[in-house]
């Protein structure tokens, strides 16, 4: 067999033969054959130190011939038997070779891993009632399968700092830690922000941040993320809830066009956090801490929850009937050339596409959405801030997004623009419409998740859900077409804003038979070239390349070069 | 399939009844002349009279959290018997312990632990669960209230029916 495909190697793993590339990780043969090999130090992106010793199993080679003696003779399958090993190996940071044998289970490894884990259990403390990495922790999970069940040792435990914040959002907690590494690789080789270290001697090691320094770099998070054990916590999410009540939502970061992938817990219509969720074409396993925090606000004071309409003065609550209503009754007796719509480049392309269609219905004479540039960081983020600039160019039709605000601020100036539809965007203070500009229109209907002075400003506010709270799909930086996923329920009577849309086509005399947000991608497939033949199930979690727009993602770049010259296994 | 009962076979005079009622009014006017003339005592004159000194140790009551001999709450807000809970009657909100409070290293602790004593089962889940010894269920029997509100218990009133329980391990001492 492995003539054949010269760079395939066969290789016996828990007695079944699999074939893989030659120089691929042991651990890595194993996991693809099915085998769960248990680790700790061990990161496929990251470099193998080999230090925790859990992923030791047992290993062997065809055995060489005595000087004289005849060589093994192959089987009918063409293997050579297998002469194994005294000692163990560790998994991950060997390569296998032909005909190689790796035995995962057996006395020898099980005794190795119930080893390792009685010495990492001996001065770890038993605090997992306060221990936030409880429910999703290594250490629980293996001393559970591996573990000896009591410990022997009754000695005093070695002291440690506890509660040391590294950082601006990292709490550390050195008793916890187990010393294996991943967090200072993930600064050196990731971050290029080498802070973190090990200090002192055997039992005694610690992790420390270098003197004068913290744990202050965009990135940071993404430690807590990979820590094994409980040792880095996030100062944000740090005792807020116990991990095992969450219940995890798919989904996409919107903050900016990089669309990382994320999941977002949350329990009982709360977000609690969000961690990054690994997609090798978008983001890899990490996020920005920045985009990772930004979610707070979604259960902000100033939520809109009722739809509102100008009185006098005053805004009072009305029925979403009243309020599409009233909005109906002032666009009707406009023209449509005195109409301006505003939508925004963080709605994903369903929405878009509904807004295409109330834009040729009411024949609405100006259209643009709002731009946000921001500086690139090298690593993740875009310098464009908007998650769908991509959708807006491709469904809305919009060939330089953005770049129409300023005639449209001049029309407003010159009253040739007497009603402007902005929907989910915040017109003064993202795009620099004055209140007063905003003063001069007949009328301003606005959509947004929060109350601010645009919606101060409007006749019509109307709550539109946030982020967090819609599905849809959305088109990143590269061209990727990623799916949104509601994870909570908007607050109140707040809707999506395609539901708001589509009602707001109805209101004012148009029909349309969209009762779901997947009806929309069915329309979208068939009006829109690029996405033809795609159904909403094909693009799945990890989300499928949609266009080519030639970015690239700085990060990603360096993570191929890393796996390229053998540094990781990615 | 039907299972066929086979019926006793009675004789003619069991199919009177009269032996039958005459047995068993004999143990009721038995009963009657004893409480009659006070040799036997059932009624207990609730709730002038109660059970409480009656009650084993193993009785389930209401649940309570304790503090210990230390002064210390014992609960560290692990929200394992909130997990538990079969009728989900508990209801926990954490806080961190702030780095001045003599307890600071404990870290963790609940700011908030409702029990809606409504929805509490009394099964005992939650102490047996506790991995603090933290919340016990006491011999309390008569939880009422006038209105839904006063029927959870909050932190305070479950500490007050906690009271203090000395001898549980000292988990949180000065060598861990």
């Amino acid at each position: 067999m492995s003539e054949i495909k010269t760079d395939l190697v066969d290789v016996q793993i828990d007695g079944a033969w699999h074939q893989f590339p030659k120089g691929m990780r042991m651990i890595e043969a194993c996991r693809q054959a099915g085998v769960e090999v248990p680790h700790y130090c061990y990161h496929p992106k990251l470099t193998s130190p080999g230090n925790c010793r859990m992923c030791l199993v047992e290993m062997g080679m065809p055995p060489r011939p005595a000087p004289g003696a005849d060589a093994p003779a192959p089987d009918e399958n063409g293997h050579l038997p297998i002469a194994w090993m005294p000692r163990p190996v560790i998994a991950c940071a060997n390569t296998i070779g032909p005909n190689m044998g790796i035995r995962t289970t057996g006395p020898l490894t099980e005794e190795c891993r119930k080893g390792v884990m009685e010495l990492l259990l001996a001065n770890h403390p038993l605090d997992c009632p306060i221990c936030d990495q409880a429910g999703e922790c290594s250490l629980q999970e293996f001393s559970v399968e591996h573990g000896k069940g009591e410990s022997r040792f009754r000695e005093r435990k070695v002291k440690k700092p506890k509660n040391v914040a590294v950082g601006p959002r990292i709490r550390l907690d050195d008793e916890r830690c187990i010393m294996c590494s991943r967090c200072i690789r993930f600064t050196d080789e990731i971050a290029d922000d080498p802070v973190l270290g090990f200090t002192d001697r055997g039992s005694h090691t610690v992790l420390t941040v270098y003197p004068g320094r913290e744990l202050a770099n965009n990135y940071s998070l993404n430690t807590v993320d990979i820590c094994p054990v409980g040792a880095l916590t996030s100062n944000d999410f740090r005792f807020q809830m116990r991990v095992w009540f969450m219940r995890e939502t798919n989904t996409i970061d919107t903050n900016c066009a990089t669309g990382c992938n994320i999941t977002v817990f949350a329990r009982e219509n709360k977000i609690y956090r969000i961690t990054p969720r690994q997609n090798n074409d978008v983001n890899s396993d990490w996020m920005p801490d920045s985009h990772r925090l930004n979610f707070h606000w979604i259960e902000s004071e100033s939520r809109l929850t009722d739809p509102l309409v100008k009185d006098g003065d005053h805004h009072r609550l009305a029925s979403w009937s009243e309020a599409l209503a009233t909005a109906a009754d002032k666009l009707s007796a406009l023209d449509g050339s005195e109409i301006a719509v505003i939508a925004s480049a963080r709605m994903t392309n369903e929405e878009l596409l509904i807004v295409n269609r109330l834009v040729k219905h009411l024949k609405a004479g100006h259209v643009d959405t709002v731009a946000r540039v921001g500086e690139a960081d090298g690593y993740l983020i875009s310098a464009d801030r908007n998650p769908n600039t991509n959708g807006v160019k491709l469904v809305l039709g919009l060939e330089n997004p953005g770049s129409q605000n300023e005639a449209i601020k001049a029309g407003i100036e010159q009253g040739r623009i007497k009603a402007v539809i902005a929907l989910q965007e915040n017109l003064v203070d993202d795009a620099g419409f004055t209140p007063e500009l905003l003063g001069k229109l007949d009328f301003l209907l606005s959509t947004y998740p929060l109350a601010n002075a645009t919606a101060d400003a409007s006749d019509v506010v109307l709550p539109g859900a946030s982020w967090a709270e819609k599905s849809g799909t959305m088109i990143n930086a590269t061209g990727r077409l990623q799916r949104l996923n509601k994870a909570v329920d908007a607050p109140g009577q707040t809707l999506e804003p395609w539901e708001i849309v589509r009602d707001l086509i109805q209101a004012t005399g148009g029909g349309n038979g969209i009762y779901a947000v997947t009806d929309l991608f069915k329309q979208l497939a068939a009006d829109v070239s690029e996405f033809s033949g795609l159904t909403w199930g094909q693009i799945g979690d990890l989300g499928v390349p949609l266009i080519e727009t030639g970015v690239t993602i700085p990060l990603l770049e360096r993570e191929k070069q890393r796996i390229a010259s053998g540094l990781i296994v990615g | 399939m039907a299972i066929i009962v086979q019926r006793p076979k009675l004789k003619w005079w069991e199919h009177l009844y009269l032996p039958g009622i005459i047995t068993g009014m004999r143990v009721t006017l038995g009963h009657f002349f004893s409480i009659l003339s006070g040799r036997t005592k059932v009624t207990m004159q609730y709730p002038e009279e109660k059970w409480d000194s009656h009650l084993p140790e193993h009785y389930r009551g209401a649940p309570a959290l304790v503090t210990d001999e230390h002064g210390r709450e014992r609960c560290v807000a692990c929200q394992l018997c909130e997990f538990i809970c079969p009728p989900r009657a508990i209801t926990i909100k954490p806080e961190e312990i702030p780095s001045d409070d003599k307890w600071a290293k404990v870290e963790k602790r609940p700011r908030a632990f409702d029990i809606d004593m409504i929805r509490c089962i009394y099964c005992g889940l939650c102490e047996e669960v506790c991995p603090e010894q933290a919340i016990f269920l006491r011999k309390d029997y008569a939880i009422t209230g006038t209105s839904r509100a006063e029927m959870v218990h909050d932190k305070t009133r479950l500490y007050e029916i906690g009271g203090v329980r000395e001898g549980l391990v000292n988990k949180w001492n000065e060598l861990k």
